[in-house]
């Protein structure tokens, strides 16, 4: 699979991974990701999707990927099986995102986990003055037909983190562009509007 | 590298036996040191039949081997010499193919017990008598032993693939598990890592309508000159059954009548269906052994990964470099998707390097033989993956 540019927060994600190591991303989606850090990186990378149309194509580049989910799939793996265990923008989509985190520090000696931030401003105007469900680019969904059903926002994650006591190593808030800002956390917050965190146990 | 084939003797073969030798390769093996089959049994010398397409590479990294289900064998992609059909894997293997002699050493061997070569009841025992039923039983790992051993002997260190379907997949799994610094890449498509009660129970009823064959002649049948053609047909004609689907059999026959327009009333092949079944078991018995239908079927029956590693599939797998990719067809009620899965989730549980594909079709079990393009497509990119690990060059 020919890779040049891939988007932008995937990027930041890849850059994350040590070269040769070994790696998981669960939701892979059309293997984007993967591919680079194979081809790029010499990264022993996995996947798990759940659409198996996903799966077959990732596999017809040549790529190691699985059909399954967050919520059922990463127990059969066993402790330590990879230095890094990926889930891009899927947290929210999980039915229990506290025990896949759980699974994914197991399984992972680092988790990274990127999630579009429910604290968004724009998501907030909406709420507050719209009176309506947000939908905003990275939430682009009607509210009877959203995947996403345990949404959260970067302190809410923060929060999380520490309750679990997991040690944050990393995280990059971006903004409406997938531009890494640098901001204090509190505004963070209200303008970043995804952000990636790289996770391991404490 | 052809390297010192023995002449085998071909006294007393059957005829078809014979015109499968007369047009493929095959070795003398064990004759110094027999094989310790699992029931305890050892055998030796014994006869191992196979055809090669393409060839071996100067490092010797370009090796295939295609492991055959139940009723197949090693003339994978070429005219059959006792039927005179088209290679099994013809859609499969050949020049411009997935996998292409021009890239490939591609390899396939009868396997122990069956009937186009490679020693099995059909063959002479040290006095000179057919084995027939005193034929010891074996197993798919006692196959792959054979396999192995042939390897050896024509001095090819590794595989970069082992691939096959039904009862070849459960070679290639033990091929996995038996061997894994021999196998850089494992392929196994619509197959379980053990025999699942229903299954055993078809076959089970497919060996009672052969020994219920007055020909059989308790196995003796070569003796008596008789063929318990019969029972074997039957037995054909039940599994024919489950190598299909409910809705291909629906879409291809319905309940449209064989050259009549309305019912007989009687028992003849009233029915398409029928006719097509009765066909297809009458074919069967121009091309196989009764008795070696039993021993195959037997070894598919006693396949039990997990029992031979502690109850536990995974440990089969423990610390395995070797790359899989799994594949099964929705409409496979013979080998479900949920049996691929069962293997999967044991490779993950050993962070084994893992594809799986479950292919959209209708064409039941047998989809594994026909023309899958969406197989096909991603065994290539499969293969593309493992070979640029490999390193692997484009053509040898």
């Amino acid at each position: 699979m020919s890779v040049t540019a891939i988007r932008v927060d995937l990027q930041l994600i890849a850059d994350m991974v040590d070269p040769a190591t070994r790696a998981l991303d669960v939701g892979c989606g059309d293997g984007s990701l993967l591919a680079y850090l194979v081809n790029f990186k010499r990264v022993d990378a996995r996947g798990m999707e759940l659409s198996q149309t996903g799966v077959n194509a990732c596999v017809a580049n040549g790529l190691s990927v699985i059909q399954g989910d967050a919520d059922a799939d990463l127990r059969d793996y066993p402790d330590d099986a990879f230095d890094y265990v990926i889930l891009s923008q899927t947290l929210q989509a999980t039915r229990e995102p506290r025990e896949v985190l759980r699974q994914m520090l197991r399984v992972g000696k680092r988790a990274i986990v990127s999630f579009p931030n429910f604290a968004h401003w724009q998501v907030r105007l909406r709420l507050v003055f719209g009176g309506r469900m947000p939908e905003t680019p990275s939430l682009p969904f009607k509210w009877y037909d959203t995947p996403n059903i345990h949404l959260c926002s970067i302190d809410d994650f923060r929060g999380l983190c520490r309750d679990m006591g997991v040690r944050i190593e990393r995280a990059i808030v971006l903004d409406r562009n997938s531009r890494p800002i640098n901001l204090p956390p509190l505004l963070a917050n209200l303008v970043g509007e995804q952000a990636v965190f790289m996770l391991r146990r404490d | 590298m052809e390297a010192a084939i023995e002449e085998a003797p071909f006294d007393g073969l059957a005829d078809a036996e014979r015109k499968a030798l007369a047009r493929c390769r095959h070795a003398v093996l064990g004759a110094d040191r027999p094989l310790r089959l699992d029931c305890g049994v050892e055998l030796g010398p014994y006869r191992v039949a196979y055809q090669t397409y393409g060839t071996l590479n100067a490092d010797k990294s370009n090796a295939v081997l295609i492991c055959h289900a139940l009723t197949l064998d090693q003339f994978v992609a070429e005219e059959h010499p006792v039927t005179g059909k088209e290679g099994w894997w013809d859609s499969l293997v050949g020049p411009g193919k997935v996998l292409d002699p021009a890239r490939y050493f591609i390899i396939c061997i009868n396997v122990l017990g069956g009937c186009m070569g490679t020693t099995g009841p059909l063959a002479l025992d040290a006095s000179g008598q057919p084995w027939n039923l005193r034929f010891p039983v074996v197993t798919v790992a006692d196959m792959v032993r054979t396999q192995a051993a042939l390897l050896d002997h024509l001095g090819i260190p590794d595989l970069f693939c082992v691939i096959g379907g039904s009862m070849g997949g459960m070679q290639v799994l033990e091929w996995a598990a038996s061997y894994p610094a021999r196998v850089f890449s494992a392929v196994p498509i619509a197959c379980a890592a053990r025999h699942s009660a229903q299954n055993i129970a078809f076959h089970e009823v497919g060996r009672q309508a052969i020994m219920a064959d007055p020909e059989w002649k308790g196995g003796d049948y070569r003796q008596h000159n008789t063929v318990p053609a019969r029972g074997l047909s039957v037995a054909r004609m039940t599994a024919h059954i489950t190598y299909l689907s409910e809705q291909a059999l629906q879409r291809k026959f319905g309940r449209a009548l064989q050259d009549r327009d309305a019912l007989g009333f009687g028992f003849d092949a009233d029915f398409q269906v029928e006719s097509y079944l009765r066909y297809q078991g009458s074919t069967f018995v121009d091309r196989f052994d009764a008795n070696s239908y039993l021993y195959i079927t037997r070894a598919m029956d006693y396949f039990d990964l997990a029992a031979a590693h502690g109850g536990v599939l995974a440990n089969a797998f423990k610390g395995t470099p070797t790359r899989f990719c799994l594949f099964s067809f929705t409409s496979d009620w013979l080998f479900p998707t949920r049996e691929s899965r069962e293997i999967v989730h044991a490779l993950n549980a050993a962070a084994a390097n893992v594809s799986f594909v479950e292919v959209e079709s209708d064409k039941g079990h047998d989809a594994f033989l026909l023309d899958e393009p969406e197989m096909f497509r991603t065994l290539a990119g499969f293969l593309k993956g493992a070979a640029a690990v490999r390193g692997l060059k484009d053509v040898p």
